[in-house]
């Protein structure tokens, strides 16, 4: 008799989701879906709206890394302004490079801190009370406040530079609309080196969980695959623009610093029944063998270094790790996340001292053209925004593949791979759950960011007999 | 006696309203202070362990889930109150309302540049989508509304606390915004 267990729903910020798991009647899990369950319709009602509303209009998408959305839409109106991907100004381009990487160092926060830090403080089963922050402040309030206050830091940075913390207005086709001031200045740098030695001491921290039992936070919902992301001319690591590049599990290229303007030529989108998220690919491995990984995990093993002296140094301990080649264990997402926030500290440093954001050119303008493709390397990985215009400056198609979206197979595999470590054979129990949830939160979806943002995803898992029958039923936090 | 209970949920929402309320910083701690959490995703409370006072509701609803929610929400919460455009006016998720739903699908799944082979995604695993967006206030009564897409967290932390303390609320003319 085959069972079919449900997780539902898995909730998320781009809708809500749930996963279903089969078990046939020898206790060995058949298949497992993550579905995307909700549908919203952007590509379509966007259209009619003017090009330059769409950085604005966008970014509505996601509350949570909103400045992603406005900043891929933003590069992609430079490019139908004539102004192109390096053609803004010095001030322009580090304005918005401040808000970015302010970004980057408030979520990363957010997700390590706010999200999954009870998991890995408690234990992947530990007693659901204990799985929230406000359980680690009880307990470790000194982590709960470093949380806390990196993530205040980087929303202040995207308030100075977006207007807004949340939807600002910062970016403008062709430039951005203020200078930093000087006030604004010195008050970032005040706290600065206070950022950069917390971001060390969250690198310090996965570094300490993972020695307490490295084989099995090595192993935990792995699988190797092909990584992706931007990568700057030189090799480096960087956010805000690059070419695309891609290698797979062993580190040969598979797309070597290819211009992302011509995107379509190399990533294509299956659609499947089951699910409202598609299922993006590298056009010349195909469907079935083209999928691969973004964010942080993918940004580390497809750049050659990281241009910030700390990092770097934490660059160099995790290669070496792997022997150089890239890093395939689910859980290190959380280690180049922290590496990650500690690059932004740096970066923001050097920012706020380059005398460019306190004055010099803001827009740029040129000859206009009815197409334009913006990427962005978004918290969760590689963003791309396309969009073209008619005569009336009318958008006429819109396509959007976010970060997220790009994970949809890897966070279908790392379900399959946790459910067959830990569910066959087993009863379904809470602690169980959450692994799945460990495993799908490692990729920092913003599906379960969206809940879990503030604590747990909600589960509702249903065994279910072939005739559809109520076997069991096991819910939490729907 | 015991803390008054609070409830959050997100509907047809960018999670941007919740993010808002994560924005009152470090008084975060002291909210857990005043209230005790109930069914949030704050944390792993199932169901509602008794009536709360507060239930706040960030997005409209866009699909029958959402409905459902909705409605469990007004039974178990004294006051409702709407969170951010979505939840007033459907926010930006209700531009899809003037436009067929089959025409977003295919704009999606079927015509979309980087598509190959596409197809509608249609499995009983997927819930219904409504026809159109609904603002929260149309399907249950609502009792407050708080505008801003999202709201300020100054907005959102001293509504809070005026009805939690049973004093007026101080909400100056530069915390209320519209966008
Ligand atoms: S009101 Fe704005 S911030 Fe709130 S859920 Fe809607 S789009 Fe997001």
């Amino acid at each position: 008799m085959m069972k079919k267990v449900t997780i539902h729903p898995v909730t998320r910020v781009e809708g809500h989701g749930k996963v279903t798991i089969a078990i046939d009647e020898d206790g060995h899990v058949e298949r497992t879906r993550l579905h995307i369950v909700e549908f919203r319709g952007f590509e379509r009602f966007v259209q009619g709206r003017p090009y330059w509303e769409a950085p604005v209009v966008v970014q509505r998408l996601c509350g949570i890394c909103p400045v992603s959305h406005h900043l891929a839409a933003a590069k992609a109106c430079d490019v139908i302004v004539g102004v192109g991907p390096d053609g803004l100004s010095p001030t322009a381009e580090k304005m918005r490079r401040l808000m970015h990487y302010g970004q980057m160092l408030q979520s990363h926060a957010l997700h390590f801190y706010h999200l999954c830090s009870p998991d890995l403080l408690f234990g992947f089963d530990s007693d659901v009370t204990k799985r929230s922050v406000l359980a680690v402040a009880a307990e470790y309030p000194e982590l709960a406040v470093r949380g806390v206050l990196l993530r205040k830091y980087g929303q202040e940075l995207i308030q100075a530079t977006a207007g807004k913390k949340i939807h600002g207005t910062g970016a403008i086709p062709g430039g951005i609309n203020k200078h930093l001031t000087v006030t604004e200045r010195d008050h970032f740098l005040k706290d600065i080196d206070q950022m950069i030695a917390w971001s060390v001491a969250s690198v310090e921290l996965v570094k300490k969980v993972h020695s307490k039992n490295p084989a099995f936070f090595d192993s935990f919902g792995s699988f190797p695959s092909n990584h992706l992301s931007l990568v700057r001319k030189d090799g480096a690591l960087d956010f805000y623009h690059g070419n695309i590049v891609a290698v797979d599990k062993d580190g040969n290229k598979i797309l070597d610093q290819v211009d992302y303007a011509n995107y379509l030529d190399y990533i294509g989108e299956a659609v499947r029944s089951w699910s409202y998220m598609k299922f993006p690919f590298i056009k010349s491995l195909g469907k079935a063998n083209g999928w691969y990984r973004v964010g942080p995990l993918a940004r580390l093993n497809t750049c050659d270094f990281i241009p910030s002296e700390l990092a770097q140094k934490e660059f160099e301990i995790f290669r070496a790790y792997t022997g150089g080649k890239p890093n395939n264990f689910s859980l290190h997402y959380h280690w180049a996340r922290m590496i990650e926030m500690l690059h932004s500290a740096e970066v923001i440093k050097s920012l706020l001292n380059d005398p460019d954001l306190m004055a010099g050119e803001l827009v740029r303008t040129g000859k206009k053209v009815n197409e334009g493709v913006g990427l962005i390397e978004a918290p969760r990985g590689t963003l791309f925004h396309h969009y073209r215009i008619n005569e009336q400056d009318q958008i006429t198609m819109c396509n959007l593949i976010v970060s997220t979206t790009n994970n949809n197979d890897p966070m279908n595999k790392a379900v399959e791979v946790t459910a067959k470590q830990f569910l066959e054979g087993r009863e379904v129990t809470e602690g169980l759950l959450n692994h799945i949830e460990v495993a799908i939160r490692a990729y920092d979806p913003c599906l379960s960011c969206a809940t879990h943002a503030l604590g747990q995803m909600a589960l509702d898992v249903e065994l279910v007999d072939a005739a559809g029958r109520r076997i069991s039923r096991l819910t939490r936090g729907v | 006696m015991p803390k008054p209970k609070i409830a959050t949920c997100s509907l047809a929402g960018c999670f941007g309203c919740h993010m808002s309320v994560l924005d009152i910083d470090e008084r975060i701690l002291k909210l857990a202070e005043l209230v005790e959490f109930d069914k949030s995703p704050i944390n792993d409370i199932k169901n509602f362990t008794g009536e709360c006072l507060v239930g706040l509701i960030e997005g409209g609803c866009c699909n029958s889930e959402n409905v459902e929610v909705l409605r469990s929400f007004r039974k178990n919460c004294k006051i409702l109150i709407s969170v951010g455009e979505c939840a007033i006016m459907g926010g930006l998720p209700s531009m899809r309302n003037g436009i067929p739903l089959k025409e977003c699908l295919d704009e999606a799944y079927l015509n979309g540049p980087s598509v190959v082979d596409g197809q509608i995604p249609n499995d009983p695993e997927l819930p219904l989508i409504l026809d159109r967006v609904y603002p929260c206030h149309e399907v249950v009564k609502i009792d407050y509304f708080l505008p801003g897409c999202p709201p300020r967290a100054d907005l959102i932390w001293n509504a809070l606390v005026a009805l939690l303390t049973g004093q007026p609320a101080d909400l100056p003319y530069e915390v209320i915004k519209y966008d």
